[in-house]
Protein backbone atom coordinates (compact mmCIF):
# COMPACT_ATOMS: atom_id res chain seq x y z
CA UNK A 1 0.00 0.00 0.00
CA UNK A 2 2.64 1.98 1.35
CA UNK A 3 4.59 0.70 -1.73
CA UNK A 4 1.94 1.94 -4.41
CA UNK A 5 1.83 4.88 -3.24
CA UNK A 6 5.42 5.78 -2.88
CA UNK A 7 5.90 4.95 -6.55
CA UNK A 8 3.09 7.20 -7.31
CA UNK A 9 4.26 10.06 -5.99
CA UNK A 10 7.51 9.76 -7.59
CA UNK A 11 6.52 8.53 -11.12
CA UNK A 12 3.75 11.25 -11.15
CA UNK A 13 5.85 13.50 -10.47
CA UNK A 14 9.10 12.99 -12.60
CA UNK A 15 7.17 12.52 -15.60
CA UNK A 16 5.12 15.49 -14.90
CA UNK A 17 8.52 17.22 -15.11
CA UNK A 18 9.92 15.50 -17.56
CA UNK A 19 6.89 16.17 -19.83
CA UNK A 20 7.33 19.96 -18.59
CA UNK A 21 11.37 19.99 -19.47
CA UNK A 22 11.75 20.80 -16.17
CA UNK A 23 15.23 18.69 -16.00
CA UNK A 24 17.05 20.84 -14.01
CA UNK A 25 14.77 21.31 -11.06
CA UNK A 26 13.98 17.37 -11.34
CA UNK A 27 17.39 16.32 -10.69
CA UNK A 28 17.85 18.63 -8.07
CA UNK A 29 15.29 17.63 -5.98
CA UNK A 30 16.61 13.80 -6.53
CA UNK A 31 20.09 14.88 -5.62
CA UNK A 32 18.64 16.79 -3.00
CA UNK A 33 16.79 14.51 -0.79
CA UNK A 34 19.31 13.34 0.77
CA UNK A 35 20.77 16.34 2.19
CA UNK A 36 17.05 17.34 3.07
CA UNK A 37 16.50 14.11 5.15
CA UNK A 38 19.95 14.48 7.00
CA UNK A 39 18.95 18.35 7.57
CA UNK A 40 16.14 17.30 9.37
CA UNK A 41 17.68 14.57 11.18
CA UNK A 42 20.27 16.80 12.65
CA UNK A 43 17.93 19.37 13.63
CA UNK A 44 15.73 16.41 15.64
CA UNK A 45 18.89 13.89 16.69
CA UNK A 46 20.11 16.23 19.91
CA UNK A 47 16.08 16.35 20.67
CA UNK A 48 15.28 12.83 20.64
CA UNK A 49 18.82 11.85 22.41
CA UNK A 50 17.63 14.56 25.00
CA UNK A 51 13.95 13.25 25.42
CA UNK A 52 15.08 9.61 25.61
CA UNK A 53 17.70 10.79 28.20
CA UNK A 54 14.87 12.49 30.30
CA UNK A 55 12.34 9.70 29.70
CA UNK A 56 15.15 7.41 31.11
CA UNK A 57 15.08 9.04 34.39
CA UNK A 58 10.94 9.11 34.26
CA UNK A 59 11.29 5.63 33.69
CA UNK A 60 13.48 4.61 36.03
CA UNK A 61 11.83 6.18 38.95
CA UNK A 62 8.44 5.03 38.06
CA UNK A 63 7.12 8.41 37.26
CA UNK A 64 5.85 6.62 34.01
CA UNK A 65 4.04 3.77 35.02
CA UNK A 66 2.19 6.88 37.69
CA UNK A 67 1.02 8.84 34.42
CA UNK A 68 0.56 5.90 32.55
CA UNK A 69 -2.24 4.59 35.04
CA UNK A 70 -3.85 8.11 35.55
CA UNK A 71 -5.20 7.67 31.75
CA UNK A 72 -4.99 3.87 31.85
CA UNK A 73 -8.88 3.34 32.14
CA UNK A 74 -9.66 5.11 28.47
CA UNK A 75 -6.55 2.98 27.18
CA UNK A 76 -7.88 -0.33 28.45
CA UNK A 77 -10.52 0.25 26.22
CA UNK A 78 -8.98 1.32 22.97
CA UNK A 79 -6.26 -1.47 23.00
CA UNK A 80 -7.84 -4.27 24.35
CA UNK A 81 -5.05 -6.16 22.61
CA UNK A 82 -2.08 -4.94 25.24
CA UNK A 83 -1.96 -6.76 28.92
CA UNK A 84 -3.23 -4.93 31.05
CA UNK A 85 0.13 -4.23 33.17
CA UNK A 86 2.67 -4.08 29.98
CA UNK A 87 5.28 -1.24 29.55
CA UNK A 88 3.35 -0.16 26.55
CA UNK A 89 0.30 2.13 28.21
CA UNK A 90 3.45 4.33 30.08
CA UNK A 91 5.15 5.38 26.45
CA UNK A 92 1.68 5.27 24.89
CA UNK A 93 0.79 7.71 27.49
CA UNK A 94 3.30 9.78 27.77
CA UNK A 95 3.16 10.08 23.99
CA UNK A 96 -0.59 11.50 24.08
CA UNK A 97 0.49 13.96 25.84
CA UNK A 98 3.25 15.26 24.44
CA UNK A 99 1.25 15.49 21.29
CA UNK A 100 -2.12 17.07 23.53
CA UNK A 101 0.54 19.66 24.28
CA UNK A 102 1.64 20.57 21.01
CA UNK A 103 5.26 19.24 21.47
CA UNK A 104 5.59 16.69 18.30
CA UNK A 105 9.54 16.54 18.64
CA UNK A 106 9.04 15.29 22.25
CA UNK A 107 6.53 13.39 21.00
CA UNK A 108 8.40 11.10 18.50
CA UNK A 109 10.65 9.51 21.06
CA UNK A 110 8.05 8.28 23.21
CA UNK A 111 5.99 6.96 20.21
CA UNK A 112 9.09 4.53 18.81
CA UNK A 113 9.14 3.30 22.11
CA UNK A 114 5.62 2.47 22.62
CA UNK A 115 5.80 0.84 18.78
CA UNK A 116 8.94 -0.89 20.03
CA UNK A 117 6.81 -2.68 22.94
CA UNK A 118 4.07 -3.40 21.09
CA UNK A 119 6.39 -4.91 18.57
CA UNK A 120 7.45 -6.90 21.68
CA UNK A 121 3.97 -8.43 21.97
CA UNK A 122 3.48 -8.69 18.14
CA UNK A 123 3.32 -12.10 16.74
CA UNK A 124 4.28 -11.72 13.17
CA UNK A 125 7.02 -9.09 13.02
CA UNK A 126 6.94 -7.82 9.78
CA UNK A 127 3.01 -7.29 9.94
CA UNK A 128 1.38 -4.39 11.55
CA UNK A 129 -0.86 -5.35 14.80
CA UNK A 130 -3.95 -4.19 15.90
CA UNK A 131 -2.50 -1.73 18.48
CA UNK A 132 -0.11 -0.54 16.60
CA UNK A 133 -2.39 0.82 13.83
CA UNK A 134 -4.95 2.02 16.76
CA UNK A 135 -2.19 3.95 17.97
CA UNK A 136 -0.57 5.23 14.65
CA UNK A 137 -4.76 6.35 14.19
CA UNK A 138 -4.30 8.45 17.30
CA UNK A 139 -0.78 10.25 16.33
CA UNK A 140 -1.85 10.55 12.94
CA UNK A 141 -5.38 12.27 13.79
CA UNK A 142 -3.01 15.17 15.85
CA UNK A 143 -5.20 16.02 18.45
CA UNK A 144 -3.79 19.12 19.82
CA UNK A 145 -4.78 21.67 21.97
CA UNK A 146 -1.66 24.20 21.15
CA UNK A 147 -1.17 24.18 17.25
CA UNK A 148 2.12 26.09 18.07
CA UNK A 149 4.15 26.37 14.48
CA UNK A 150 0.46 27.47 13.24
CA UNK A 151 -0.22 30.44 15.93
CA UNK A 152 3.16 31.31 15.46
CA UNK A 153 3.50 31.67 11.77
CA UNK A 154 0.03 34.01 12.08
CA UNK A 155 1.52 36.44 15.03
CA UNK A 156 4.18 36.63 12.09
CA UNK A 157 1.92 38.23 9.06
CA UNK A 158 0.13 39.91 11.80
CA UNK A 159 -3.06 38.70 12.70
CA UNK A 160 -5.55 40.18 14.56
CA UNK A 161 -6.87 37.72 16.51
CA UNK A 162 -3.71 34.62 16.19
CA UNK A 163 -5.72 32.48 19.02
CA UNK A 164 -8.85 32.23 17.32
CA UNK A 165 -8.04 29.27 15.42
CA UNK A 166 -7.37 27.28 18.84
CA UNK A 167 -11.49 26.23 19.53
CA UNK A 168 -11.73 24.97 15.58
CA UNK A 169 -8.47 22.84 15.56
CA UNK A 170 -9.59 21.31 19.20
CA UNK A 171 -12.75 20.44 18.43
CA UNK A 172 -12.06 19.50 14.71
CA UNK A 173 -9.52 17.42 15.55
CA UNK A 174 -11.14 15.49 18.30
CA UNK A 175 -13.89 14.73 16.11
CA UNK A 176 -11.72 13.43 13.63
CA UNK A 177 -10.23 11.59 16.33
CA UNK A 178 -13.37 9.60 17.29
CA UNK A 179 -13.92 9.07 13.69
CA UNK A 180 -10.55 7.86 13.08
CA UNK A 181 -11.03 4.94 16.31
CA UNK A 182 -14.49 4.24 15.04
CA UNK A 183 -13.51 3.55 11.75
CA UNK A 184 -10.25 1.53 12.59
CA UNK A 185 -12.06 -0.90 14.94
CA UNK A 186 -14.34 -1.56 11.91
CA UNK A 187 -11.51 -2.20 9.63
CA UNK A 188 -10.07 -4.82 12.47
CA UNK A 189 -12.94 -7.09 12.24
CA UNK A 190 -12.46 -7.16 8.54
CA UNK A 191 -9.38 -8.21 8.80
CA UNK A 192 -9.69 -11.22 11.24
CA UNK B 1 1.06 27.65 27.49
CA UNK B 2 3.76 25.32 25.97
CA UNK B 3 6.17 27.69 26.99
CA UNK B 4 6.16 26.56 29.93
CA UNK B 5 5.29 22.99 29.48
CA UNK B 6 8.71 21.81 28.34
CA UNK B 7 11.00 23.75 31.21
CA UNK B 8 8.30 22.40 33.96
CA UNK B 9 8.30 18.69 32.86
CA UNK B 10 12.00 18.23 32.23
CA UNK B 11 12.65 19.93 36.16
CA UNK B 12 10.05 17.81 37.17
CA UNK B 13 11.33 14.70 35.77
CA UNK B 14 14.74 15.35 37.64
CA UNK B 15 13.16 16.45 40.62
CA UNK B 16 11.00 13.13 40.73
CA UNK B 17 14.10 11.21 39.99
CA UNK B 18 16.43 12.67 42.69
CA UNK B 19 13.89 12.19 45.22
CA UNK B 20 13.03 8.53 44.44
CA UNK B 21 17.12 8.35 45.08
CA UNK B 22 17.61 6.77 41.80
CA UNK B 23 21.10 7.74 39.59
CA UNK B 24 19.42 9.86 37.14
CA UNK B 25 22.76 11.23 35.78
CA UNK B 26 23.37 7.49 34.39
CA UNK B 27 19.85 7.34 33.50
CA UNK B 28 19.97 9.85 31.27
CA UNK B 29 23.55 9.26 29.81
CA UNK B 30 21.72 5.27 28.73
CA UNK B 31 18.68 7.05 27.59
CA UNK B 32 20.62 9.34 25.60
CA UNK B 33 22.13 6.31 24.15
CA UNK B 34 19.53 5.07 22.21
CA UNK B 35 19.09 7.92 20.42
CA UNK B 36 21.90 7.39 17.87
CA UNK B 37 20.07 3.80 17.40
CA UNK B 38 16.58 5.26 17.15
CA UNK B 39 17.88 8.03 14.36
CA UNK B 40 19.83 5.16 12.53
CA UNK B 41 17.14 3.42 12.01
CA UNK B 42 14.86 6.22 11.15
CA UNK B 43 17.43 7.30 8.25
CA UNK B 44 16.09 5.16 5.64
CA UNK B 45 12.25 5.80 5.55
CA UNK B 46 12.64 8.78 6.40
CA UNK B 47 15.04 9.63 3.26
CA UNK B 48 12.25 7.45 0.93
CA UNK B 49 9.91 9.51 2.11
CA UNK B 50 10.90 13.12 1.61
CA UNK B 51 12.67 12.05 -1.97
CA UNK B 52 9.25 11.12 -3.23
CA UNK B 53 7.16 13.52 -1.55
CA UNK B 54 9.49 16.29 -2.59
CA UNK B 55 9.22 15.39 -6.39
CA UNK B 56 5.56 15.19 -6.22
CA UNK B 57 5.01 18.74 -4.46
CA UNK B 58 7.88 20.68 -6.61
CA UNK B 59 6.17 19.10 -9.89
CA UNK B 60 2.97 21.27 -9.94
CA UNK B 61 1.07 18.28 -11.04
CA UNK B 62 -1.23 18.53 -8.26
CA UNK B 63 -2.66 22.02 -10.30
CA UNK B 64 -2.95 19.29 -12.99
CA UNK B 65 -5.09 16.77 -11.22
CA UNK B 66 -7.56 19.51 -9.45
CA UNK B 67 -7.66 21.76 -12.18
CA UNK B 68 -11.05 19.78 -13.01
CA UNK B 69 -12.48 19.77 -9.54
CA UNK B 70 -12.66 23.75 -10.27
CA UNK B 71 -16.23 23.94 -11.11
CA UNK B 72 -17.61 22.10 -8.34
CA UNK B 73 -15.69 23.97 -5.62
CA UNK B 74 -16.73 27.14 -7.12
CA UNK B 75 -20.10 25.72 -7.19
CA UNK B 76 -20.17 24.98 -3.88
CA UNK B 77 -18.17 28.00 -2.70
CA UNK B 78 -15.22 26.34 -1.61
CA UNK B 79 -12.20 28.33 -1.88
CA UNK B 80 -9.56 26.88 -4.81
CA UNK B 81 -6.73 27.52 -2.98
CA UNK B 82 -7.26 24.97 0.52
CA UNK B 83 -7.45 22.12 -2.20
CA UNK B 84 -3.20 21.77 -2.30
CA UNK B 85 -3.20 22.15 2.08
CA UNK B 86 -5.79 19.45 2.13
CA UNK B 87 -4.37 17.38 -0.04
CA UNK B 88 -0.37 18.12 1.12
CA UNK B 89 -1.30 18.10 4.80
CA UNK B 90 -1.33 14.21 5.29
CA UNK B 91 2.25 13.60 3.22
CA UNK B 92 4.58 16.78 4.67
CA UNK B 93 4.56 19.02 7.16
CA UNK B 94 6.74 21.35 5.53
CA UNK B 95 5.08 21.66 2.42
CA UNK B 96 1.75 22.46 4.20
CA UNK B 97 3.52 25.06 6.38
CA UNK B 98 5.01 26.58 3.23
CA UNK B 99 1.38 26.50 1.37
CA UNK B 100 0.27 28.11 4.70
CA UNK B 101 2.99 30.50 4.67
CA UNK B 102 1.41 31.75 0.76
CA UNK B 103 -2.02 31.56 1.22
CA UNK B 104 -1.05 34.51 4.68
CA UNK B 105 0.95 36.29 2.44
CA UNK B 106 -1.82 36.87 -0.15
CA UNK B 107 -4.86 36.74 1.04
CA UNK B 108 -3.89 37.66 5.26
CA UNK B 109 -3.59 35.21 7.91
CA UNK B 110 -7.54 36.60 9.32
CA UNK B 111 -9.37 35.73 5.96
CA UNK B 112 -11.77 32.88 5.62
CA UNK B 113 -9.23 30.95 3.17
CA UNK B 114 -6.32 31.64 5.91
CA UNK B 115 -8.46 30.74 9.18
CA UNK B 116 -9.59 27.74 6.65
CA UNK B 117 -6.11 26.81 5.85
CA UNK B 118 -5.27 26.92 9.07
CA UNK B 119 -7.69 24.96 10.96
CA UNK B 120 -7.14 22.41 8.22
CA UNK B 121 -3.37 22.43 8.94
CA UNK B 122 -3.88 22.51 12.81
CA UNK B 123 -6.38 19.69 13.46
CA UNK B 124 -4.15 16.68 11.53
CA UNK B 125 -0.69 15.56 11.38
CA UNK B 126 1.86 13.93 8.92
CA UNK B 127 -0.38 10.72 8.63
CA UNK B 128 2.38 9.65 5.63
CA UNK B 129 5.24 10.29 7.74
CA UNK B 130 3.83 8.65 11.07
CA UNK B 131 3.07 5.93 8.99
CA UNK B 132 6.25 5.40 7.54
CA UNK B 133 8.60 6.28 10.19
CA UNK B 134 7.17 4.24 12.93
CA UNK B 135 6.48 1.25 10.90
CA UNK B 136 9.64 1.54 9.17
CA UNK B 137 11.80 2.26 12.17
CA UNK B 138 10.98 -1.13 14.03
CA UNK B 139 10.86 -3.15 10.77
CA UNK B 140 7.23 -3.60 9.51
CA UNK B 141 6.70 -4.02 6.23
CA UNK B 142 3.19 -4.91 5.84
CA UNK B 143 0.87 -2.12 6.80
CA UNK B 144 -2.50 -3.92 6.78
CA UNK B 145 -4.92 -0.94 6.71
CA UNK B 146 -3.24 1.37 8.48
CA UNK B 147 -3.01 4.48 5.60
CA UNK B 148 -6.39 3.75 4.76
CA UNK B 149 -8.00 4.56 7.76
CA UNK B 150 -5.46 7.31 8.60
CA UNK B 151 -6.10 9.19 5.39
CA UNK B 152 -9.87 8.27 5.31
CA UNK B 153 -9.92 10.44 9.12
CA UNK B 154 -7.85 13.38 7.38
CA UNK B 155 -10.70 13.56 4.50
CA UNK B 156 -13.21 13.57 7.40
CA UNK B 157 -11.04 15.75 8.98
CA UNK B 158 -11.05 18.34 5.77
CA UNK B 159 -14.63 17.77 5.56
CA UNK B 160 -15.62 18.56 9.29
CA UNK B 161 -13.61 22.06 8.69
CA UNK B 162 -15.46 22.79 5.69
CA UNK B 163 -18.82 22.91 7.63
CA UNK B 164 -17.47 24.00 11.26
CA UNK B 165 -15.29 26.53 10.70
CA UNK B 166 -17.89 28.96 9.11
CA UNK B 167 -20.05 28.53 12.72
CA UNK B 168 -16.87 28.79 14.99
CA UNK B 169 -15.04 31.93 14.02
Amino acid sequence: MINKLWAFLFLSGSLYMMINGNYDELSKQILGSGKATLDLLIQIFPLISLWLGVMSIAKESGLLDKLARLIKPILILIFPDIPKNHESFGYISSNIVSNIFGLGNAATPFGIKAMESMQKLNKKKDTASRSMITFLIINTCGFTIVPTTIISLRLLYNSKNPEVIILPCIIVSFVSLLFGLFIDRIWSKKYE
Amino acid sequence: MSRFFIPLIVLFVILYGSIKKINVYDSFINGANEGIHMVRNMFPSLLAMIFAVNIFSNSGVLDLFFSFLKPLLLFLKIPFEIIPVAVLRPLSGSFGLGLLNDIYKVYGPDSHVGILSSVIQGSSDTTLYIISLYFGTIGIRKIRYALWVGLLADLFMVLISLILVPFLT
